[in-house]
């Protein structure tokens, strides 16, 4: 194999490390995939939602007789109909001092506090019948002052959303080593940049949906839904109803796409759960496309400052950040609201050697949309920030910044591990060899080299940059994040394995697949570690009534968590089944071995085949001699114990022409190198960084939720909000560089969030280095063509002449 | 906010003819296809990403042309003949094709997005047996895919392209 591997994965791979297609693929691609709505029981209540239409009221009436009439319509529950029968929710984590929320019901009582909050809930025997009764409810409101901005929700005197809490500070922390002051005022150089980030959202191509039944001969709730977390949806949701954890069964089903969209407690969700308790029908609710706008978690909404200082000799003195959030009225339940800004306040400047650091994360509550996870968290904004500042260090030092990052990142050579100024331990990072093949695989010389010629002889409308991102990436994760914080999300997964009575190997794991391909990437796992064909394995994921406990998929944990527990557990079946094989045959166990399905001996000869020892065991104890009884199955654990979680890291490169007659940016590259330790499927693995490297590229150049002045989401519909598709993208150069984890025998490291890490600010350095001669730099993202008119000074120019630098060029050219 | 009353549901019977067979259905008039299709008859393999004519999911052939099913109603399917992934899956070369070679790429994640990728670029390979990477990407363009990079889909599509004009098999 020529992808990278830990030891022990190395001395047995046949199956990891190949670029294996998927099993389930074919289904899939003929249109047999079973997703939420597709395998609906027939007789299933359809629900749909009276949301509201703004966002900061108190509800004076709300009459819903009209809708009670309306044709199909079976029942109508509103918040006070609801909450005599269940619990409300709070994304509270309890490891965070001083982080606040309040309690969040199903649906809104009294007051609502963002457009999209779920206010009466309708369940009909169509979903237009369901539509059209909750149109026909009669909703009186009384509007109240609607906190749209940051600073305003956390402007001293301003009235809280939720009067409980006092004032709208959701979380704030600050960091700072003692001498970061006087590092910044005796430094070389300071550069200092100021972002605003729209606020994205992940537009799973599957909108969320549920289908929930409650079983009243078992008293058990049943669901069927799109998720990441079945194992944490079974407590979310029975602590709603108020019942045992055991008690709720949890089944992910095809799911279309998620991106850290599904692994949160929404309040929809919740309101039909304890409706179909209530009503004893199973109940639908799929998400149309307008809803998902204003009812799925938005993320990376920021205003930052961020500061780097140098020394005289251009070495690294200090960096700074001060990052502000505008997060919703509520914080998702469990994991909150405020993670993305505790990555910022960690990882700012840490691919770094920072002797010192300042960081201050403010959290505020407001009127705009929910706020929770997105792919990467708080990983692409902290690239974003550390990034951009440093190329702007580079201009103003006037060095090349790939060579003033080779200088000034972390050492690949160590001393490993290491701390973080923030706290954040890194068992061992190759930055730089990340960094030196993207620079390899671009040939950054040759594009320089065309740059600099595009530059003097080129279009001068058409501008040229190249942009570089470094990046760090947590994945693995221990209990850290949110187990210790009380929120029930598993970190420690286990994995089952068992003989079939034909010779496969049934496997049990209850990550998801959302598109991942989980189930083919551990197949490969159970493949080689218990020494058969990737044919022989059946794989069972994403039901917590037949899969053992697993955090599910988020954080880029799936392979490396829950994989190493099936590769423990397919270890130990290979050796209970040598053990077997060895009793029936009169042979050492230890000198046995499985490959391919065969039970072979030193010499390599087979003795028999595994559907032959499976019929022994099952069909023939006799053959055995007295007193063995063979134990076909097996089961292991594992959870990150030894690190709050394996850091992964890699670099990203962006090349792009930027058009000034029209503002347009055109890719004409993009480059991707990760070091995810072990690489399983490489052709899983790389599709997984493409794909997020192009959400990252729709963040940096079209993707923005426009909020209006009263908290109004205005491009809800996926018309108006811009999503990258095929024609726009370019080509996406993929590396790997691997250095395996030594916290597991797997090796394997997370992959699904590296890819958008760095693109944002890859992308964007790309603009400011096109931009580079103008003397400006971008600071909202997305960067829009009317952004970058704007700043190159075009827009305000008179029509068809070159701004300030390139004009003065322009015209030395036609003066020659 | 009064209630707006609609005017009650009007329904209509309608003949078509999907995947091959003849039926008739009864459905209400502001249904459209998608819904009438995936609700009515099973046929759950056409998606819905916004019901908006945005992102490709829905698409279906409609007398040979590949339509988006969440912009025509399914009473203006009557008369007409209706394709879907199911059929085509089962009976058009070209199509097979693609998804083998989807398949072999990996170009595809959660799939949803898949069945109309497939019907979009079998569209294009029956005007064009072996367009550009440009041409493919310009050709999909309505499709939306959130989870791939659209690189393995451009892959799979030059691949599938190559294999139907060497008249090469499926590996
Ligand atoms: S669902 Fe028809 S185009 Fe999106
Ligand atoms: S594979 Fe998920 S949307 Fe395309």
């Amino acid at each position: 194999m020529s992808e990278p591997a830990a030891p022990e994965v190395a001395a047995r791979a046949a199956a990891i490390g190949e670029a294996l297609p998927r099993g389930d693929a074919a289904r899939l691609a003929a249109g047999a995939g079973r997703f939420v709505d597709d395998a609906a029981p027939e007789h299933a209540l359809h629900a749909a939602f009276l949301r509201s239409p703004v966002a900061h009221a108190r509800i004076r009436r709300l009459d819903l007789g009209p809708a009670r009439s309306m044709p199909g319509v079976v029942a109508v529950f509103d918040g006070e109909a609801l909450a005599a029968h269940c619990r409300p929710m709070c994304g509270v984590l309890g490891h965070l001092a001083g982080m606040k929320a309040a309690p969040q019901w199903p649906l809104a009582r009294d007051r609502v506090r963002h457009v999209g909050e779920p206010v009466v809930l309708v369940l009909a025997r169509r979903r237009a019948q369901a539509e059209d009764a909750a149109q026909a409810i009669e909703f009186e409101w009384e509007p109240l002052p609607v906190l749209a901005e940051p600073e305003a929700a956390l402007a001293p005197g301003v009235a809280p959303l939720h009067e409980a809490l006092g004032d709208n500070t959701m979380f704030e922390a600050t960091v700072a080593t003692p001498g970061v002051e006087s590092a910044f005022a005796g430094a070389g150089a300071v550069v200092e940049r100021r972002w605003e980030t729209a606020r994205v959202t992940a537009v799973a191509l599957e909108p969320r949906g549920i289908v929930a039944q409650w079983d009243r001969h078992e008293g058990r709730l049943r669901v069927r839904m799109g998720t990441q977390v079945p194992w944490m949806m079974q407590a979310v949701l029975a602590d709603v109803l108020g019942i045992e954890w055991d008690r709720v069964s949890v089944v992910a089903a095809d799911t279309g796409g998620s991106f850290g969209s599904k692994i949160h407690g929404y309040a929809d969700e919740a309101a039909v759960a304890v409706a179909a308790r209530l009503c004893g029908h199973p109940v639908r609710f799929i998400a149309d496309r307008l809803e998902s706008f204003v009812s799925d978690v938005h993320a990376r909404g920021h205003r930052a400052t961020v500061r780097a200082a140098v020394h005289a000799d251009g070495r690294l003195a200090a960096f700074a950040v001060d990052d502000l959030c505008a997060a919703g009225p509520w914080s998702v339940h469990p994991r909150g609201s405020v993670n993305e800004s505790r990555h910022v306040l960690g990882l700012t400047g840490a691919c770094y050697s920072v002797p010192e650091y300042q960081a201050r994360i403010r959290v505020a509550m407001t009127n705009l949309g929910l706020y929770g996870q997105y792919r990467g968290v708080g990983h692409p904004l902290a690239c974003l920030f550390t990034e951009t500042a440093v190329d702007s260090l580079a201009r103003r030092l006037q060095v090349d910044p790939l060579a003033w990052r080779l200088d000034n990142l972390l050492d690949d050579a160590g001393p490993w591990p290491r701390r973080a100024p923030a706290g954040a331990t890194f068992e061992r990072l190759s930055l730089r060899a990340s960094l030196r093949e993207c620079a390899r695989l671009m040939d950054y010389p040759a594009l320089r080299e065309d740059q600099r010629r595009w530059r003097e002889s080129g279009d001068p409308w058409r501008l040229r940059g190249i942009g570089l991102a470094c990046f760090v990436e947590n994945s693995n994760h221990s209990s850290a994040n949110y187990g210790r914080g009380g929120a029930a999300i598993a970190s420690d997964d286990g994995a089952l394995v068992r003989l079939t009575q034909g010779g496969g190997v049934a496997c049990a794991v209850g990550l998801t697949d959302t598109g991942q391909g989980t189930r083919t990437a551990l197949a490969q796992i159970a493949a080689d570690a218990v020494g058969v064909p990737v044919a022989a394995i059946q794989m069972t994921v994403g039901d917590t009534d037949h899969t053992p406990v697993s955090g599910g998929n988020w954080g880029s944990r799936g392979i490396g968590i829950a994989g190493e527990a099936l590769w423990r557990a397919g270890c130990l079946l290979r050796s209970r089944l040598l053990e077997a094989a060895g009793a029936l045959f009169g042979r050492e166990a230890a000198a046995l071995d499985l490959r391919a399905g065969a039970v072979v001996d030193s010499s390599g000869a087979a003795l028999c085949t595994l559907a032959e020892l499976a019929r022994a065991i099952y069909l023939r104890p006799d053959r055995f001699p007295a007193g063995v009884l063979p134990e076909p199955a097996a089961s292991a654990h594992f959870a990150q114990r030894d690190l709050d979680g394996v850091y992964t890291n890699g670099a990203s490169a962006s090349r792009v022409e930027v058009d000034l007659r029209t503002g347009q940016v055109r890719l004409l590259g993009h480059w991707i190198v990760d070091d995810c330790g072990t690489v399983i499927n490489p052709l899983l693995a790389d599709e997984q960084l493409r794909g997020a490297a192009v959400q990252g590229i729709g963040q940096a150049l079209f993707e923005g939720c426009l909020y209006g002045s009263q908290g109004e989401l205005r491009n809800a519909t996926l018309a108006d909000y811009l999503v990258p598709m095929a024609v726009e993208m370019p080509d996406i150069v993929v590396g790997h560089v691997g250095s395996p984890t030594g916290t597991s025998r797997l090796g394997a490291k997370g992959v699904a969030e590296a890819g958008v890490t760095g693109a944002i600010a890859a992308v964007v350095n790309a603009i400011d280095d096109a931009l580079a001669p103008l003397g400006v730099e971008m600071d909202v993202l997305p960067v829009t063509p009317e952004r970058i008119l704007r700043a190159a000074g075009v827009l305000d120019a008179e029509a068809g002449s070159l701004p300030g630098r390139v004009r003065s060029r322009q015209n030395a050219d036609d003066a020659r | 906010m009064s209630a707006v009353r609609e005017p009650p549901e009007r329904w209509r019977d309608i003949e078509l003819e999907v995947n091959g067979e003849r039926c008739a259905l009864r459905v209400p008039e502001r249904e459209h296809l998608a819904d009438a299709l995936r609700h009515r008859l099973g046929l759950t393999g056409t998606h819905l990403g916004c019901e908006h004519g945005v992102c490709g999911a829905c698409t279906v052939r409609v007398d040979g042309d590949a339509v988006r099913s969440c912009l025509m109603l399914a009473v203006q399917a009557e008369g007409c003949r209706v394709e879907t992934i199911e059929g085509a899956s089962a009976r058009d070369a070209v199509v097979q094709a693609l998804q083998a070679a989807f398949v072999e790429r990996n170009a595809l994640q959660c799939g949803y997005c898949t069945p109309g990728f497939v019907l979009a670029a079998a569209e294009l390979l029956g005007e064009c047996a072996a367009p550009s990477r440009e041409a493919i990407r310009v050709a999909l363009s309505g499709n939306l895919c959130r989870c791939t990079g659209y690189q393995a889909i451009v892959d799979a599509v030059e691949q599938a392209a190559r294999r139907l004009s060497n008249s090469e098999p499926p590996r």
